[in-house]
């Protein structure tokens, strides 16, 4: 008795959901995302990271991932080729040793 | 740290996409940060469109995490609590749901193009089904690994609408020798240079009859950041396969083989799906099915309960053979305690499970252990894998009884 009068009230819910989809459909949908807030920590080679990095993604990608003594310089080079050889990152030769450096100092 | 405009302005827009207003203060959220269980953990909360306030992974690409608080709220994740994860920035903002289609091409008879309204005609189908991260709790991975560094809440269950994709591949006539189906989104990467994100199903798994092209959520249109209007309902596999805005399904005669299938979402090809941790597999296959895993989701890790008789509560989930049994266990998994099981919305839902529990005065480590229909179970130790996938280690909650 409670279960079917459940299942009705749901079909009901589901009935009206449907209703309101439709009229909804109508309308485009538009939304803003919030402002980006995480910036690239202060240090040496900032603008560097700034100009090749941020095309593409926020800075809380490098501020989020793990921290300690395997997480240094072999961590961020691997990281850094993999932007250029997977996801085809335009970052000039000369760049790449001041990006590492500034990810092992300041991350 | 959180710039208090910024989140106004997004509440403003919220309330007037939706109508109605947050109840939530904006300067409440405005405060908030998160502190996640493992090391460098700390988040923002950040209330994004269609979103009540959730834990902010990164900001562009968008990546949001459900508190998991929410999990207790029942068994159905609300939309606007659901977590959101994108992999490439050119994310759509703007849809026109009038204007939008769906192409069925490749390996077809009768390439369609169907529009939203052409979709809803069709007759609908409906399934209560998980969707997870492949890489939700990664952030517990030890040895820890590269790559988005959430907590739990990367998964999501909800009742989802539409219409079977094999209803849509008969109507354009798959053809012989066709092998897999690309499912591609209109999310899209910002350089050209980039492996744009599609997918790929083995022709009998699209045509299973449980794989869908879902237009509804929750009895709601499916919120923009997750999918709108339309998305991939892969019931048991890992969200990597449920491919958001989907605008683009081809049949095709060979084996995919794009960056996002054939690189990155492997998993170890062995019985575990496992290695020693910090070591690399022999060989991979991609990612599939969920592994089965349990959580309280009423009592926090450190909690302070009141000695005696205290109700336990949470969820359950599997990659689809549904859920036989949860115990729990009072003593750090010495002894175990049967549970009740709650209501059954299908093999690919979350399924609540309660327990009263005996706590005299002391420290307590609770665990939980789900056992699914098939007899496949939690291990009490972590495996590892260097994607960080799969996690299903039996979770401790640690209280104090007093």
């Amino acid at each position: 008795m409670q279960t079917s009068k459940r299942i009705a009230a749901i079909a009901l819910a589901l009935l009206a959901g449907a209703g309101l989809s439709v009229i909804a459909q109508a309308k485009p949908v538009k939304i803003t995302l919030p402002e980006e807030t995480a910036t690239f920590k202060p240090g040496t080679n900032r603008d560097v990271v700034m100009n090749n990095c941020t095309a593409c993604h926020s800075s809380d990608y490098i501020q989020t991932q793990p921290r300690g003594p395997k997480f240094k310089k072999d961590f961020w080079t691997a990281e850094v080729n993999k932007m250029i050889k997977v996801y085809g990152a335009p970052i000039d030769d000369a760049d790449i040793g001041k990006i590492v450096d500034y990810l092992t100092e300041n991350y | 740290m959180l710039d208090r405009r910024r989140l106004l302005a997004g509440t403003a827009a919220t309330a007037a996409t939706f109508g109605a207003g947050s109840l939530l203060s904006p300067i409440h959220a405005l405060a908030e940060t998160i502190t996640l269980p493992f090391e460098n953990g700390e988040r923002p909360m950040v209330k994004y469109p269609q979103k009540r306030p959730m834990i902010l992974q990164t900001s562009r690409p968008p990546q949001l995490e459900t508190p998991f608080s929410v999990y207790n709220e029942g068994i159905i994740t609300p939309n606007d609590a659901f977590f959101v994860r994108y992999h490439l920035a050119d994310i759509p903002l703007e849809i026109d749901p009038d204007k939008f289609s769906v192409e069925v091409k490749g390996k077809v008879d009768k390439p369609l193009k169907l529009s939203l309204a052409d979709i809803k005609k069709m007759p609908s189908v409906e399934i209560v089904a998980v969707t997870q991260c492949s890489g939700n709790s990664r952030g517990f991975s030890t040895p820890r690994v590269a790559g988005g560094q959430s907590g739990n809440g990367a998964m999501g269950n909800a009742r989802w609408k539409g219409v079977p994709l094999k209803t849509v591949l008969d109507k354009a006539g798959v053809q012989a020798g066709a092998k897999q189906v690309v499912f591609n989104g209109m999310d899209g990467p910002v350089s050209d240079k980039t492996p744009d994100f599609a997918k790929a199903l083995d022709l009998d798994h699209a045509r299973d009859g449980e794989v869908m092209l879902a237009y509804a959520m929750n009895g709601e249109n499916l919120p923009m950041l997750n999918g709108f209007p339309l998305r991939l309902v892969v019931p048991g596999y890992y969200g990597t396969y449920w491919v958001k805005h989907l605008n683009e399904i081809t049949v095709i005669d060979s084996v995919y083989d794009n960056f996002w299938m054939k690189t990155a979402y492997r998993i170890p090809d062995n019985d575990c799906n496992c290695v020693e941790p910090g070591t690399a597999p022999k060989a991979t296959i991609p990612i599939n099915r969920f592994t089965v895993r349990s959580f309280i989701t009423n009592v926090r890790d450190g909690a302070k309960v009141k000695a005696g008789e205290t109700r336990l509560r949470g969820i359950a989930f599997d990659g689809g053979k549904g859920i036989k049994e949860v115990v729990v266990s009072t003593d750090g998994g010495k002894t175990w305690l049967p549970t009740k099981l709650g209501k059954n919305l299908g093999n690919y839902s979350f399924r609540e499970w309660q327990a009263t529990v005996k706590l005299p005065a002391g420290n307590h480590e609770l665990k939980v252990r789900a056992t699914s229909n098939d007899g496949k179970t939690q291990p009490m130790e972590a495996l590892w894998n260097p994607a960080g996938y799969l996690r299903n280690v039996v979770e401790t909650v640690r209280v104090t009884a007093a």
